[in-house]
C-alpha cells in the first residue's frame, strides 16, 4: 500500500515537473541559438514571461469559430501533458505508464495533431488551412519513421512498454548498438520535424507563406495562444526525454530505488543542457529548406530507422 | 582488446559504412561526395586496424596502412584536384530522383543480407556478422554508379565499390595477402590516373562531362 502511494506522489511530482520545466528548455534552446548567432538573447525565462503576459489578455475568437475551435487548445495541452507524464524521465516504475506504450504514445500525438488541423481549418482563412495540410503532410512521414524508431528499440529490449525498454538499455551490460546509432539519426531527424524546428519549419518566422506550425494558430490569442505554446513546450521536452530514455538512459533510477532520485534529478538536468545546446547547435548550421524537400528529408529518416531494423536482424545487435 | 569489445566496435563501424554508402547514394554535391568516399576510406582503415590488433594478424597492418595513405589522402586529393582543374562543381545530376534510388537501396540491402547469411554461417572469423553488409556496400555503389549521370560521380561510385570488396575480403577471411593487395591498390592508383586524363578527352571532344553524349554513334 505505501510502496503503491509512492508511486502515485512520485507519478505526480514527475508530472507537475514536466509541465513546470518545459517552458525552461524551449528559453535554453533560444538562448543557446542567440548566443551563437552572437545576439545576447532574451534569457531563458522568456518564455515564462511570455506565458504570462498571454494569460493577462483578453481573448479574440472569430465569429464563426465553433466549440471545437475553443477546446482545441485545452486538449492540445492535455494531450501533451499525458505523453510526458508517460515518458519515464527520472525512474522507470511509473504507475502511468502501463496505460501507453510506445505505440499509444504516437497515437496520443496523432490525436492531438488531428485536433489542431481541425482546429486550424475552422475559421476557414486560407493560412490556417494551408498551414494544416503542410502539417499533415509532415506529420504522415514522420509518424512511420517514428514507429520503426521504437520498433528498432522493441526489437532489443523485447517489449513496446517505455519502461521495460529504459530498463534493459540501462541497466544491463553496456553494449554497443550499431542499429540504435541508426535509429538515433533517425528519431534527431524526427524531433526536427514533429517539433516545427528549423531545417523543416521555423518557429520564429514572420513570413505566413513559409509557415507550417506557426500558420495553424495565427488565430488564437491570449489564454488559447498560450495553452498552445505551452503545450508546443512541452512536446519539445516529451520528445527530448523520449530520445534520452531511448538512446542516452544511463543514469536513470532503478524500479523502487528511490535513493537514486537525486542523482537521476541531476543527470537530467545535464542531458537536457546537452540536448538543448545540440539543438540549437544544429538549428544554426542548418538552413530552412524548401517545403517539397521535406518529404526527401523524412524518407531520409524513415530509410535509417528501417536500415537499423535490418542491421538489428543481420547483426543481432 | 576484448574479443567482444572489438567485434561491437566492427559491427558499428560496419553499420557506419553502410551509412556512409547511403550518404553518397543521396548527395547532390560532388565536393560532398569525395568527402563522403575519403571518410569511407577512414572508417575502413579504422575497422582494418581494429582487425589487426584483435586478430594480431600482421599483414593487416600493412593494408591497413596503404588503405589510410590510398583512399584518405592520395586519391581524395587526386580528386579535388580534377574537379578544381576541370572546374566542374554543379550539382550530380540523378537518371532517377533521390527517393526512389534510396527505396531501391533498401531491396538491394535486404537482397544483400540474404545473400550473405549462409556464407555467414561458413565462417569462423570474428568480423563475419559484417559480410552482408559488405555486399550491400558493394550493390549500394553499384547502384550509385548506374543512377548517375556524369563521370566523376561515376568514378567515385566504383571507388567505392572497391572500398565494399576490401572490407568484404577482410571480414570474410582476414583480407587478402599482401601481394594482391599491393596489386588492387596500384590498380585502382592507376586507374585513377588513367579515368582523370579520360575525363579531359572526354570534356575536349564533347565539351561536357555528361556521358549522354557518349551514346550516340556519329557518321561522318
Amino acid at each position: 500500500m505505501n510502496a503503491h502511494l509512492s508511486g502515485i506522489l512520485f507519478q505526480l511530482f514527475q508530472s507537475l515537473l514536466v509541465v513546470l520545466i518545459a517552458p525552461l528548455l524551449l528559453g535554453w534552446v533560444n538562448q543557446c541559438r542567440a548566443w551563437l548567432q552572437n545576439r545576447t538573447g532574451a534569457g531563458v525565462l522568456q518564455p515564462y514571461r511570455t506565458l504570462r503576459k498571454l494569460f493577462h489578455k483578453d481573448a479574440v475568437v472569430a465569429d464563426n469559430a465553433s466549440p471545437l475551435f475553443r477546446v482545441t487548445p485545452y486538449i492540445l495541452f492535455a494531450c501533451m501533458w499525458l505523453a510526458a507524464g508517460v515518458v519515464p524521465v527520472l525512474a522507470t516504475d511509473l504507475p502511468y505508464s502501463p496505460a501507453a506504450d510506445v505505440i499509444a504514445l504516437v497515437g496520443i500525438f496523432a490525436l492531438a495533431r488531428v485536433f489542431i488541423a481541425l482546429a486550424a481549418m475552422d475559421i476557414g482563412t486560407s493560412f490556417g488551412t494551408l498551414g494544416a495540410r503542410r502539417e499533415m503532410l509532415i506529420a504522415f512521414l514522420a509518424e512511420p519513421a517514428l514507429l520503426m524508431v521504437f520498433f528498432t528499440a522493441s526489437l532489443i529490449s523485447h517489449s513496446t512498454q517505455l519502461p521495460t525498454i529504459v530498463e534493459a538499455l540501462a541497466h544491463k551490460d553496456f553494449a554497443l548498438y550499431p542499429s540504435m546509432a541508426f535509429a538515433a539519426i533517425a528519431f534527431v531527424m524526427i524531433l526536427l520535424a514533429e517539433n516545427a524546428r528549423i531545417p523543416v519549419d521555423n518557429p520564429t518566422t514572420h513570413l505566413e507563406l513559409t509557415m507550417i506550425h506557426e500558420a495553424m494558430i495565427l488565430e488564437y490569442s491570449a489564454r488559447h495562444l498560450a495553452l498552445i505554446e505551452w503545450a508546443s513546450s512541452i512536446k519539445l521536452l516529451a520528445y527530448t526525454t523520449i530520445g534520452i530514455a531511448l538512446f542516452v538512459p544511463y543514469g536513470i533510477a532503478e524500479a523502487g530505488n528511490w535513493a537514486a532520485l537525486p542523482l537521476a534529478l541531476v543527470a537530467l538536468g545535464v542531458k537536457l543542457v546537452a540536448a538543448g545546446a545540440g539543438l540549437a547547435l544544429l538549428e544554426t548550421i542548418s538552413a530552412k529548406m524548401r517545403i517539397f524537400r521535406a518529404p526527401e528529408f523524412l524518407g531520409t529518416a524513415f530509410l535509417l530507422a528501417v536500415l537499423g531494423m535490418l542491421i538489428h536482424f543481420l547483426l543481432g545487435a | 582488446m576484448s574479443a567482444s569489445l572489438s567485434a561491437q566496435l566492427i559491427n558499428l563501424l560496419a553499420a557506419l559504412l553502410l551509412l556512409i554508402a547511403f550518404a553518397m547514394l543521396s548527395q547532390r554535391r560532388v565536393l560532398s561526395l569525395i568527402n563522403l568516399f575519403a571518410w569511407q576510406g577512414m572508417v575502413l582503415t579504422v575497422s582494418t586496424l581494429i582487425v589487426a590488433i584483435t586478430t594480431s594478424q600482421h599483414h593487416l597492418y600493412y593494408s591497413a596502412g596503404i588503405t589510410f595513405a590510398l583512399k584518405v589522402v592520395v586519391l581524395p586529393w587526386i580528386l579535388h584536384r580534377l574537379i578544381r582543374k576541370l572546374n566542374v562543381k554543379w550539382d550530380v545530376e540523378t537518371l532517377i530522383n533521390i527517393p526512389i534510388t534510396m527505396l531501391f537501396g533498401i531491396l538491394l540491402v535486404i537482397f544483400a543480407f540474404n545473400l550473405a547469411l549462409p556464407i555467414t554461417q561458413l565462417a569462423g572469423t570474428i568480423t563475419r556478422g559484417t559480410l552482408g553488409i559488405a555486399i550491400a556496400c558493394v550493390l549500394l555503389s553499384f547502384l550509385m554508379m548506374l543512377t548517375r549521370r556524369k563521370a566523376i560521380p561515376q568514378v567515385i561510385g566504383f571507388l567505392a565499390m572497391e572500398n565494399g570488396l576490401f572490407f568484404a575480403a577482410t571480414s570474410a577471411t582476414y583480407g587478402m595477402p599482401l601481394v594482391v593487395e599491393l596489386g588492387i591498390a596500384l590498380d585502382v592508383l592507376v586507374g585513377m590516373f588513367i579515368l582523370g586524363i579520360f575525363f579531359f578527352q572526354i570534356r575536349e571532344t564533347f565539351d561536357s562531362l555528361d556521358l549522354k553524349h557518349m551514346e550516340k554513334l556519329k557518321d561522318e
